[in-house]
């Protein structure tokens, strides 16, 4: 997979310079460049350049470049951003909750809460499925079968310490079982353990909603909750609040700035995204790409990456991977 | 008889003149760009990958399709003649096609593999339209064990290409599975060997230890000879074309290297690199000149680059049917879709059919045009050779370290580039070959992790292995084919204690 993402991003370089020769008029000045801590084709990739298409289109921006630094979990990105972009108001950083985790699970000496958050831009449900033909029906079957026996339920999904890893985990918990003792299965991506679904070898799985639609869509695979606080247009699956669990976790993507920015530079980066994010052009990609609007501005945002972390930290702490 | 037809209304499309002629174009620079040193097809086509957004979709795809075998070609040329392979799927064509070109038999080397190529990739387009749906079924039931079951005969078969001294081949093979252990452990997210550089958290890539153990290690030593004794390049001795003993020789590992190579490529994590090993081993023991492997076999350079071919198209059976990328360019061609909104996956059959069949026609079309392309230029690649050596190795250098920042624009990379570079001298100076380093990078962590999800799987009980009978075949497979050469030795010598 890794190699997948390098070749994406190349293709990206090349493409996005063919693509941004057009520059808009435009009554900001602002010349930024975005950096994607991940390889092409990514969703912090395709979040950064949406935003860039966005910015200029909206006229918010004179150019915007993005540039991608690809390296575990999106940690050596952080770090050269950080290091290198300090106080300077024309860099900004697209991140999300597995920057998150990866901080943490990879002892990394920089996190989210040293930069400066200027919003939350969308957030993506995952999704809880079963094989078709498991006896598993609704989720409190799986409850049930997780109580009987923490460690013959078989758990796959993406990467150690992710997302699915953490939902999986919050999952065994509410179902009275210890999450130390969880059985997950880690894969590159989510088309590894897709296969792994499909040929039954796992009694539940976990991935983004968008990657799994078409089996659930054709019935390989039955849906049994999202994790998305609210009910989704167009997907059938509700909610684990909905079915009785306290449990939300949102796959978010914000847009940050350099530690140190402040004031005037500031205040400027804040209303440029705001403006672009309620513009046309931004719905559109949001529903072009299918992701959920999940905007905050900026002050909410920080409290947020802060009760984020806290909570993140929490949860790998429980399954062992952080301490 | 609703496949054939869409088929044929594919061809339809296919063979419009215009569409014709991106065809022609694709193989054309797909040929050009593939044959730099240390560049693969993958690389390729992610280059060339935006030239295609302009176009249709019809268009695009088809281009798509020439950049792809036409990259893929290229990349072999430079494996035979330069000893230079841009990927590790062309790795195993290197051992031999270079030393056929190194005994001036170039020209053969390169027309088997173009042809080979050729049948590999008709037989497996054919085999991809109409068994796609069914032995997809059969891939998503392979589990963890039968994976490890793969990796097994695999690691049995490597011994393969370890030249002479097994000692050598093992202390090769070393090297690369240590190298396999770098990064963050993909089931537990651990470090390992990682040694504080956060670059190394994602492991090291194989097209940089291939790139540097070959190309850049092949400049360095091609260097320091050329002080004491400057090498001459290399004449081309008799045809450039090939015999009919070549033919003799060929036919067959075309087939056996297709029959390999597209099964193993339509499993969700098969790739291209172990049917090009198994089909080095079986042309090998097969072939009635054993004692030419080493020295410029081209059952060695046939068989290899059928299964090569063929496992490619294979790729396409998980891409198409489930939307899963199995290999780097087959992620590069999702990208391709999802460039007009098309998502693979089990509906696209159904929604997008005219599409699918218009890529497995475009797919038929750039073959055939590779084939009338390529075989007339076999004489100019040969010509290659003639390049003063000082240029044309200095020109390996760059276009190495190029294509490895290209990939990932990082200092630590082109380090890598360059240690991997010396290593590869240090190696070459000893007699030690390079194939089996690469080889244990690729199947390490592919075993680690196929071992470890099973036992994880089977709540440590190693019985899971023996269980299933599928992987159980496969494990007695890998285990006959350790132990029978030692027994057959040992009979050997039993019944000539007996005379």
């Amino acid at each position: 997979m890794r190699k997948i993402f390098r070749l994406g991003l190349l293709a990206t370089i090349v493409g996005g310079t063919l693509g941004s020769g057009t520059l808009q008029a435009s009554s900001q000045d602002l010349e930024l460049t975005i950096m994607a801590p991940a390889g092409a084709g990514g969703g912090w990739d395709s979040a950064s350049r949406s935003m860039q298409d966005a910015m200029m289109a909206s006229g918010n921006a004179k150019s915007v470049q993005v540039v991608n630094v690809p390296g575990a979990g999106g940690t050596v990105g952080l770090a050269q951003f950080v290091g290198s972009a300090d106080g300077n108001p024309n860099q900004l950083l697209v991140a999300g909750i597995t920057l998150v985790g990866a901080s943490i699970s990879n002892q990394s000496p920089v996190d989210l809460t040293q930069v400066t958050p200027i919003a939350r831009l969308t957030g993506d449900p995952l999704v809880i499925v079963v094989p078709k033909d498991s006896p598993i029906r609704s989720i409190d079957d799986l409850l049930a079968t997780i109580k009987k026996d923490v460690a013959t339920t078989i758990w796959v999904g993406g990467s150690a310490g992710g997302a699915d890893h953490i939902l999986a985990a919050l999952v065994t918990k509410a179902a009275g079982a210890d999450p130390s003792k969880i059985n997950y299965v880690a894969y590159s991506g989510g088309g590894e353990s897709l296969a792994a679904m499909l040929g039954g070898q796992a009694t539940a799985g976990v991935s983004g909603y968008g990657e799994w639609e078409g089996q659930i869509k054709s019935g390989d695979l039955r849906a049994l909750a999202i994790s998305y606080p609210e009910p989704i247009e167009g997907i059938e699956a509700r909610p684990l609040k909905a079915q009785g669990l306290d449990i939300e976790l949102v796959n978010w993507r914000g847009i940050f700035a350099a530690p140190g920015v402040e004031g005037d530079d500031l205040d400027k980066l804040k209303s440029a995204v705001e403006k672009t994010v309620k513009s046309a052009e931004w719905k559109a990609i949001l529903k072009a790409r299918g992701w959920t609007d999940y905007y905050a501005p900026s002050d909410e945002f920080k409290a947020f990456i802060g009760s984020e972390t806290e909570r993140v930290k929490t949860i790998l702490t429980s399954i062992g991977l952080a301490n | 008889m609703d496949i054939f037809s869409f088929l044929i209304d594919g061809f339809a499309l296919a063979i419009q003149p215009a569409n014709l002629v991106y065809a022609a174009i694709g193989v054309l620079i797909g040929t050009s760009v593939g044959v730099l040193p240390g560049i693969g097809p993958a690389l390729t086509v992610a280059l060339l990958l935006p030239v295609t957004f302009k176009l249709d979709p019809g268009g695009s795809i088809i281009m798509f399709a020439g950049i792809y075998y036409g990259g893929m070609y290229g990349g072999s040329t430079t494996a035979i003649l330069l000893n230079t392979p841009g990927e590790s799927a062309s790795v195993v064509t290197a051992l031999e096609g270079n030393k056929m070109a190194r005994a001036g038999r170039g020209g053969p080397a390169l027309a088997t593999a173009a042809i080979g190529s050729f049948v590999a990739a008709l037989i497996a387009t054919a085999g991809l339209a109409i068994l796609a749906p069914f032995l997809v079924k059969i891939a998503v039931k392979f589990g963890p064990w039968d994976y490890f079951g793969l990796m097994l005969i695999a690691f049995v078969t490597v011994s393969a290409t370890f030249g002479s001294s097994p000692l050598r081949g093992l202390t090769s093979l070393a090297f690369g599975l240590w190298l396999g252990l770098m990064g963050l452990d993909q089931l537990t997210g651990q470090a390992r060997l990682t040694f504080g550089v956060p670059e190394l958290l994602d492991g090291v890539e194989v097209t940089t230890l291939a790139v540097g153990l070959f190309a850049i290690g092949e400049a360095f030593f091609v260097a320091s000879r050329h002080l004491f004794k400057p090498e001459k390049p290399i004449p081309v001795k008799g045809s450039i074309w090939m015999t009919r003993e070549d033919w003799k020789r060929s036919w067959k590992p075309w087939f056996r290297g297709t029959v390999i190579g597209f099964p193993i490529g339509a499993l969700p994590a098969g790739g291209a690199e172990i049917p090009t090993f198994l089909s080095y081993t079986i042309e090998r023991k097969l072939s009635r000149k054993p004692e030419e492997f080493g020295r410029g076999a081209i059952e060695g350079v046939a068989g290899p680059e059928a299964a090569n071919n063929a496992s490619a198209a294979g790729t396409l059976v998980p891409l198409l049917t489930l939307g899963l990328p199995t290999s780097a360019t087959a992620a590069v061609m999702l990208a391709g879709f999802q460039q007009y909104n098309i998502q693979p996956g089990p509906l696209l059959f159904t929604q997008h059919a005219d599409l699918v069949w218009g890529l497995v026609a475009s797919l038929f079309i750039a073959n055939v045009m590779l084939l009338v392309l390529n075989l007339p230029l076999v004489g100019m690649w040969v010509k290659l050779l003639k390049i003063p050596l000082p240029w044309l190795y200095a020109g390996i250098l760059v276009f190495a370290s190029m294509g490895t920042i290209a990939a990932n624009p990082s200092v630590t990379e082109l380090l890598l580039l360059t240690g991997f570079g010396v290593v590869g001298f240090v190696m070459r100076r000893y007699d030690y070959p390079i194939a089996p380093a690469v080889v244990g990078l690729i199947l390490g962590p592919l075993a680690d992790s196929a071992l470890r999800r099973s036992l994880q799987m089977s709540l440590g009980d190693p019985m899971i292995l023996l269980q299933h009978p599928s992987s159980a075949i496969m494990i007695g497979i890998a285990l006959v084919a350790l132990v029978a050469p030692f027994v057959f030795r040992g009979l050997a010598k039993f019944r000539q204690d007996e005379d």
